[in-house]
């Protein structure tokens, strides 16, 4: 890249000032590219250093036995599928791929149907709004790991909040085990992980309904469309292409997700809460098998690379449209 | 050929970025002052005592046997549970610190990386420390780290419940399984101890499975079976409460300090939350045996410490000075009554339990205490995550203990 800028330098930096015209035009001409180039060079280099780098690093770590050996030694033999075989073949794999599912989807509906609630409400405008909207956007600022230390405390079955105030209701005898049981900890984990995603659609959605123009309403009124008519026939297809941004970066950032997971249930009890990330964190980071934990990382990035191309194609036919 | 360019560029790539945030943790003044500086004169020293009372203890010591070899010391202490990314990244980048303290369950891990070399040939005398203790730190017959003080868990009672309820500590499994059902009263449990889905859970589970003759190469077997129906049976009558699967043990202790449970399982390194609350009065038995008389096996704890392999001989010797300095009885003595551990030297345990004499049930053990490594070696993490997978689904995942054992063992 050095040697790129080099020859653009003395022009730069001090212009002589006897250059005939025409070849003034030519250097002007290069100067400018070697300026885009320059402007340029610092992105790619910062993408393939750190996007480039990592995920080539983790695709191929996936064919590795990478090991704690490994980085003594620098030794990472080659061993093929072997590691995919390992993931694979575990029992924990078909649990952890269904969780994820269960939770991507658990967690978008929710999150989605939430969001959307909250973002048609604020839409109104009435007192103090502004303040409650910006109060909404809390959940985003809490770091994660107080976050889910504060619900594990909410959601203790004996002594937590949550459990007290259903204790209060009258005729309402039950204490479940939101974070113990089997089968309620992952609807837990969910219901947490759209608590922490309704700011997130619900500010994008809101800056959706803004864009739509108020006359179409005004228009519609005079039809006879209000209410949920309104909603049915203006506001949901003008906000269309809003909504599939927010479902597609939303899938995308759900099934990555791992200190949610981590800090309330660590992917347990008896992996009911266990995900695909939470699974290829757990033999890299604590197993030290760092070459399944890349194969499941990998699979991880393929199934992301889906929508991250859905996402792609539905961007560029709104920009076509 | 194409693989050895590859993994050589990689390697360098590794390094670099390894080195990163050395680098920018350096830019930004750390609190270790100077880390990079490779003066003759100077062992850098790393370990994970970054809170009192282990910090100041540790520090005192190191810098005492530091000024006794004519060394200064570079010290720098890192959060627990980043110790081993950071012996990770220090191994690629070539940068171990001339003395590196370990878990002890760790040690033959990284030994088998080639990280460390081995203490016999740099003259380290290793005599009176408990077997059981160097076997953890033994690699292929070669004793890789010498570990000064250790501790292990026994059994906390609150002597004011016990006693109000007529019930004496329970010796056996089936006084524990009576004494549980007895102090099981209102929102009190009688018993507490972590099951939780990580290495802790299993470390608690230990000392009832190998005190059965339950072990870790196979646990698929009958006295393991007994073990986990003794720990299911106790949740399973309630006198357990369902959060043991997501309890650490600093959890277990919060339930205990705040009257939650009655007896609990846990460490020596409570006894400073413990001791702060008021009105809490509390006991140390050791862990109930399977039958009357029958002997308790439990893991130990506690850090070890090892001399990296740096290619630099002559500090490789200062430092496995400093180690045996370390390990001397007066520091074994001074660091037992200072962090609530016990000497790995049983000819020492007098002289702490006649101060501390909380630290007995801990004491008492230490000869029959048994290393997590000392069957599987490196191979230990695989074995102690089957262990707490079939905890958990026979406690919780609705599976019977031999089902859930037999399918762990099998993967």
């Amino acid at each position: 890249m050095g040697e790129l800028v080099t020859p653009g330098r003395p022009g730069t930096l001090s212009t002589p000032p006897a250059v005939p015209p025409a070849e003034r035009g030519g250097s002007h001409k290069l100067r400018t590219r070697l300026v885009e180039v320059a402007f340029i060079v610092p992105a790619v280099v910062y993408l393939l250093l750190f996007f480039g780098y990592p995920v080539v690093k983790n695709i191929v770590m996936g064919f590795q036995e990478y090991t704690t050996k490994t980085f003594f030694t620098g030794e990472a033999p080659w061993v093929g599928l072997a590691n995919y075989r390992t993931v694979v073949g575990d029992a924990i794999f078909d649990r952890s791929v269904l969780n994820t599912l269960l939770f991507t989807a658990g967690s978008i509906a929710g999150q989605f149907a939430l969001g959307l609630a909250i973002a048609l409400f604020f839409h109104k405008r009435f007192a103090l709004s502004g303040v409650l909207r910006s109060l909404i956007l809390l959940p985003w600022l809490i770091p994660m790991i107080a976050g889910t230390a504060v619900w594990r405390w909410i959601l203790d079955a004996d002594n937590g909040a949550l459990n007290r105030i259903l204790s209060a209701v009258p005729g309402l005898d039950l204490s479940p085990n939101w974070l113990t049981s089997t089968s309620l900890a992952l609807v837990a984990v969910i219901g947490v992980n759209i608590w922490l995603g309704i700011p997130f659609n619900m500010t994008i959605l809101y800056g959706g309904l803004q864009e739509i123009p108020e006359e179409l309403y005004e228009a519609g009124a005079l039809d006879g469309a209000t209410g949920w008519r309104a909603f049915r026939h203006i506001t949901w297809p003008l906000l269309r292409p809003v909504v599939t941004v927010v479902l597609v970066l939303g899938v995308v950032y759900t099934l990555k997700v791992l200190d949610v997971i981590l800090g309330l249930t660590n992917g347990g009890p008896a992996n009911s809460t266990q995900t695909i990330s939470t699974f290829s964190y757990d033999m890299s980071f604590r197993q030290f098998d760092f070459g399944a934990g890349a194969a499941l990382g990998n699979i991880l990035i393929v199934i992301s690379l889906v929508f991250a191309v859905v996402y792609l194609r539905l961007n560029r036919r709104a920009v076509d449209e | 050929m194409a693989r050895r360019g590859t993994t050589g560029r990689a390697r360098g790539a590794i390094a670099a970025l390894a080195a990163l945030p050395l680098v920018l943790g350096a830019c930004g003044g750390g609190s270790g002052g100077g880390s990079a500086e490779a003066s003759a004169d100077t062992l850098r020293v790393l370990d994970y005592y970054n809170s009192d009372p282990n910090a100041t203890l540790w520090n005192t010591a190191i810098e005492a046997c530091g000024e006794q070899i004519g060394m200064k010391i570079d010290r720098e202490a890192v959060p627990g549970e980043t110790l081993i990314q950071k012996v990770l990244q220090q191994s690629s980048s070539k940068t171990l610190p001339d003395v590196l303290m370990l878990d002890n369950p760790d040690v033959q891990q990284i030994a088998e990386s080639g990280a460390l070399a081995p203490l016999d040939d740099l003259g380290i005398d290793s005599s009176g420390v408990a077997e059981g203790v160097l076997k953890a730190s033994t690699y292929e017959g070669k004793l890789y780290a010498l570990q000064p003080v250790t501790n292990t868990i026994a059994l906390f009672y609150n002597k004011k419940v016990l006693e109000a309820a007529g019930v004496t500590p329970p010796t056996t499994w089936d006084e524990l399984k009576a004494a549980a059902a007895t102090l099981t009263v209102g929102d009190q449990y009688g018993f507490a101890m972590s099951n939780i889905n990580t290495y802790e859970g299993t470390w608690q589970f230990l000392p009832f499975m190998w005190s059965n003759g339950g072990s870790e190469t196979d646990i698929d077997t009958p006295e393991t079976a007994a073990a986990l129906q003794l720990v299911k049976d106790l949740l399973d009558a309630g006198s357990l409460s369902q959060s043991t699967v997501t309890w650490s043990q600093a959890d277990v202790a919060d339930q205990f300090a705040a009257g939650n449970a009655a007896m609990m399982v846990n460490g020596p390194w409570n006894f400073g939350t413990l001791d702060v609350v008021e009105g809490l009065e509390y006991g140390i038995v050791p862990i109930p045996a399977p039958t009357a008389g029958g002997t308790v096996v439990s893991p130990f704890g506690g850090e070890a410490w090892a001399v990296p392999q740096t290619g630099d001989e002559e500090k490789q010797k200062k430092a496995a000075e400093l180690v045996q300095c370390l390990n001397s009885d007066e520091n074994e003595v001074t660091i037992s009554l200072g962090t609530g551990t016990v000497p790995t030297k049983p000819e020492l345990a007098g002289q702490v339990t006649s101060k501390n004499p909380n630290l007995q049930a801990f004491a008492d053990q230490v000869p029959d205490l048994r290393a997590r490594t000392g069957e599987l070696g490196p191979e230990w993490p695989d074995a102690a995550t089957k262990i707490y997978t079939a905890v958990q689904n026979a406690l919780v995942g609705g599976m019977t203990p031999q089902d859930a054992l037999a399918q762990a063992q099998n993967g």
